[in-house]
């Protein structure tokens, strides 16, 4: 698929030399896609297998003001052993706090292989200077976080000044060092398509081990046909470079059945490869009861109380 | 699956995300194991005495007998037509006569499963379609002309408009009820009464919807179903006594109908053949695009006379389309009609299915490239995977003949005036479809394609109130809007503009 980069004027930075065309997306047809696939009917060994995967994939998250060590610590335990009563559901893939918490969250998941990820870059807003975002980032890294979740300037994207965007993706890139990086694109506040796809791109060209489309803290969040978006997005740079990146919808998924659907997305976009932690992530905090839930009601053929699953 | 079973259920959880089997239930359709003719209200044993089984596509199981009728027959049906136009249906304020086309979609909807299953069980179509297409659309269709019925007047302002007398109607099986409900709904919103006859493999929903017809209270005689093989449609077309035919089909038939009713004072429409092209220009969205493509192509098995068979796509884009196309391609399943995650079904029916094969061997022959993805074909029944041929020249049969099944020709283009070229050179004109970001462009080039249907960034998307016909051998004539009434009515001294 050798296609020159046909970049539109403002676009005129360092990107990778082989990033595919930046085309536009078809906002009828993307949603009638993502409608189509939503109606896939998944059932018992299949349905069992996407609510086992999206365990595995979830960041637990908690993001208040008035999260607290003892929070935390709580969290911790429900991200390592999920269902207490079934030893057969995996732990999560990470959980998701603020800076300031990321040692107590480090110390309560050490060796236990779920990762701790912290949001950084003058979160949620990001409307800060740039050295200050990039020094927040730094500081997450350093004080233990796996990976660093950042957003980006949705001001400057929305002036169109791309450069600015790709810059701070590219310097906090740089910061974190190891750590992986997944970029928020926050496409509640892009309002169209064709800026979900362009952001994704230029997230990717700076450096982006993830696309990932929201704080949580926007309405409205993730949604299948922006994920959808962002696959193709994914897609088209693998195709070009070869090079892997993570999605992970965020916000607003708070069912098993929608995180199934998501999972149907990925497995009919980008296949088997993308079905796994290390490439797709559900950001969420409520969503998990429901799955565990779920996973109960397929095991046993009967739904339980709400009561019996812990709220952390 | 029982409770017990549901208790002991501890398979481990499978390494791979294969979907597990979502049959739709098919006992919401209860079928006689015979049926016999429609004609004047009441299902009557065919004078003929010929019945013969109507069978699944995919299981290749029979389903039911049905009768074959002959000239008796026939010449019964439109006796009952005649009455039940001259005794009452053609009289009655209009306003009544849509309260029965209401009637018959608000049925139509509340029984929508029980159509959707038998469709698919009869025609081979997946359940997601007929479920979410063919039976909305039909319902659609009775409900947007039961609005115009007591509006005639209004819709041709100083025509007088009446209604022509017995319509004759002659349906194919890619669609049964949906072209049922497109001769249906127009006929009876404008007073005319009519004989339907569904195709010769397809004809259970027409005959279910007999069901309909008197849970609606239709008068008898205003609907008359009369099922059977070209003989029958036949007799129909040639019989004396009707006014107007209306017909759906191939063109050779087509020409038939055409020679049959020249030189009597019979109305015709013909909606024919096609071999549409899908124009993708460079600066498409290409995802989206490819969708496009698919849908256009694969849509029904590629049983669709406004299939996307020819897919144009401009030079410079060309190898990321196929790439993302063979690629999407491999995600189509293929299967049980029944199970709600099957993209495409059953071949309608081994005669189908042989001239697929026959057209595919020849573009072999002639060179292009073939491809279709693995996918693995039910044992029993008719199947034909979904196939792409590149390097297709314009010469060749494949980018010339209509192959009616999920084979998609690919050619390339240079410029737009290249692009109309080659879409127009073609001896149909049903549909295209463009596909680009440019609105000044969707607009030239549909100006300047010779195509009844001309869509922009979608394909084979269908509503009642737009018309849809062809040009060239693709027939003449409109079905739906407004245009799909005139028709079916005839107007005070003056010539009418379509299907004259």
């Amino acid at each position: 698929m050798a296609q020159a980069p046909a970049l539109p004027r403002g676009f005129e930075l360092p990107l990778e030399p082989r990033l595919p065309r930046v085309g536009s997306v078809d906002q009828v047809a993307v949603e009638e896609r993502a409608g189509m696939l939503a109606r896939r009917s998944i059932k018992r060994e299949s349905k069992l297998f996407a609510l086992d995967l999206a365990v595995r994939m979830t960041d637990l998250t908690t993001l208040e003001g008035a999260d607290t060590p003892g929070k935390i610590a709580a969290l911790a335990a429900k991200a390592v052993r999920p269902d207490p009563a079934d030893a057969t559901v995996p732990s999560v893939a990470a959980v998701c706090v603020y800076p300031n918490l990321v040692p107590f969250a480090r110390e309560k998941v050490d060796g236990t292989g779920v990762k701790v990820a912290s949001v950084a870059t003058a979160f949620p807003a990001g409307q800060s200077p740039t050295d200050i975002k990039v020094e927040d980032a730094r500081r997450a890294a350093e004080a233990g976080a796996d990976e660093i979740d950042m957003v980006i300037d949705r001001g400057a994207f929305l002036s169109g000044n791309y450069a600015k965007v790709y810059e701070e993706v590219r310097l906090v890139k740089e910061a974190v060092g190891d750590a992986h990086l997944k970029v928020i694109l926050e496409t509640g506040e892009l309002g169209t398509y064709d800026n979900v796809r362009r952001a994704s791109l230029l997230a990717i060209a700076g450096g982006a081990d993830f696309i990932k489309t929201s704080t949580g803290k926007i309405q409205p969040a993730a949604t299948l046909p922006v994920t959808l978006v962002m696959l193709e997005a994914v897609r088209d740079v693998h195709d070009e470079t070869g090079r892997k990146v993570g999605v992970k919808p965020a916000g607003g998924i708070r069912q098993a059945k929608q995180a199934v659907q998501h999972l149907v997305l990925v497995h009919e976009t980008l296949g088997t490869e993308w079905l796994t932690p290390d490439l797709f992530r559900f950001g969420a905090s409520t969503l998990l009861n429901d799955v565990l839930l779920q996973i109960r009601k397929e095991k046993t053929g009967r739904y339980q109380s709400p009561d019996y699953f812990t709220l952390d | 699956m029982t409770e017990i079973e549901r208790k002991q259920y501890r398979s481990p959880v499978p390494s791979a995300f294969e979907y597990a089997p979502a049959p739709e239930a098919r006992d919401i359709v209860s079928l006689d194991e015979r049926y016999g003719l429609f004609i004047g209200g009441e299902f009557v044993e065919a004078r003929s005495g010929e019945y013969h089984a109507s069978v699944s596509p995919a299981s290749e199981e029979p389903l039911a007998e049905v009768a074959y009728a002959g000239a008796e027959d026939v010449d019964l049906a439109v006796g009952a037509a005649r009455d039940a136009f001259e005794n009452g249906w053609s009289d009655l304020p209009a306003g009544e006569r849509a309260k029965y086309l209401f009637r018959i979609a608000r049925v139509l909807q509340e029984r929508a499963r029980e159509f959707a299953v038998l469709e698919s069980l009869d025609g081979g179509k997946p359940i997601r379609e007929s479920r979410d297409v063919d039976l909305p659309l039909a319902a659609a269709h009775f409900f947007y002309y039961a609005g115009w019925a007591d509006k005639l007047e209004y819709a041709f302002p100083n025509r007088s408009p009446r209604p022509v007398g017995v319509a004759g109607q002659v349906i194919p099986w890619n669609f049964p009820l949906l072209m049922l409900a497109w001769k249906v709904a127009p006929a009876l919103a404008a007073g005319n009464t009519v004989v339907l006859k569904p195709a010769e493999t397809t004809p259970l929903t027409a005959l279910l919807f007999c069901d309909v017809l008197r849970q609606a209270e239709l008068p008898p005689g205003v609907v008359n179903i009369v099922t059977g093989d070209g003989r029958t449609g036949a007799e129909l077309v040639k019989h004396p006594r009707i006014d107007k035919v209306a017909f759906t089909g191939s063109t050779e038939v087509g020409k038939e109908i055409q020679r049959a009713v020249a030189g009597t004072p019979k109305k015709l429409t013909l909606e024919l053949g096609g071999k549409a092209a899908n124009v993708i220009f460079d600066d498409a969205p290409l995802d989206q695009a490819v969708e496009g493509i698919v849908n256009g192509i694969y849509f029904n098995q590629g049983h669709v006379c406004c299939a996307g068979s020819r897919l144009l796509v401009q030079e410079s884009i060309y190898e990321p389309v196929i790439a993302k196309l063979k690629r999407r391609m491999a995600t189509l399943r293929v299967g049980d009609p029944l199970d709600k995650n099957t993209d495409i079904g059953a071949i309608n029916s081994k005669a189908q299915l042989d001239k697929i094969a026959e057209l595919v061997r020849a573009g072999e022959e002639e060179g292009a490239e073939v491809y279709q993805p693995p996918c693995r074909l039910p044992e029993r029944g008719w199947w034909f995977a979904p196939t792409v041929f590149t390097n297709v020249a314009q010469s060749y049969r494949i980018a010339q003949e209509e192959i009616f099944g999920p084979v998609l020709s690919v050619l390339t283009f240079r410029t737009p005036d290249e692009a109309v070229e080659k879409a127009n050179n073609t001896a149909y004109g049903l549909s295209a479809g463009v596909w680009t970001e440019k609105g000044s462009r969707i607009l030239s080039m549909a100006q300047r394609l010779r195509a009844g249907v001309v869509w922009a960034n979608t394909y084979n998307r269908f509503d009642p109130s737009a018309p849809f016909g062809g040009y060239k051998e693709s027939g003449f004539g409109r079905e739906g809007g407004l245009h799909g009434l005139e028709p079916y009515l005839d107007f005070e001294g003056k010539a009418d503009t379509f299907g004259g």
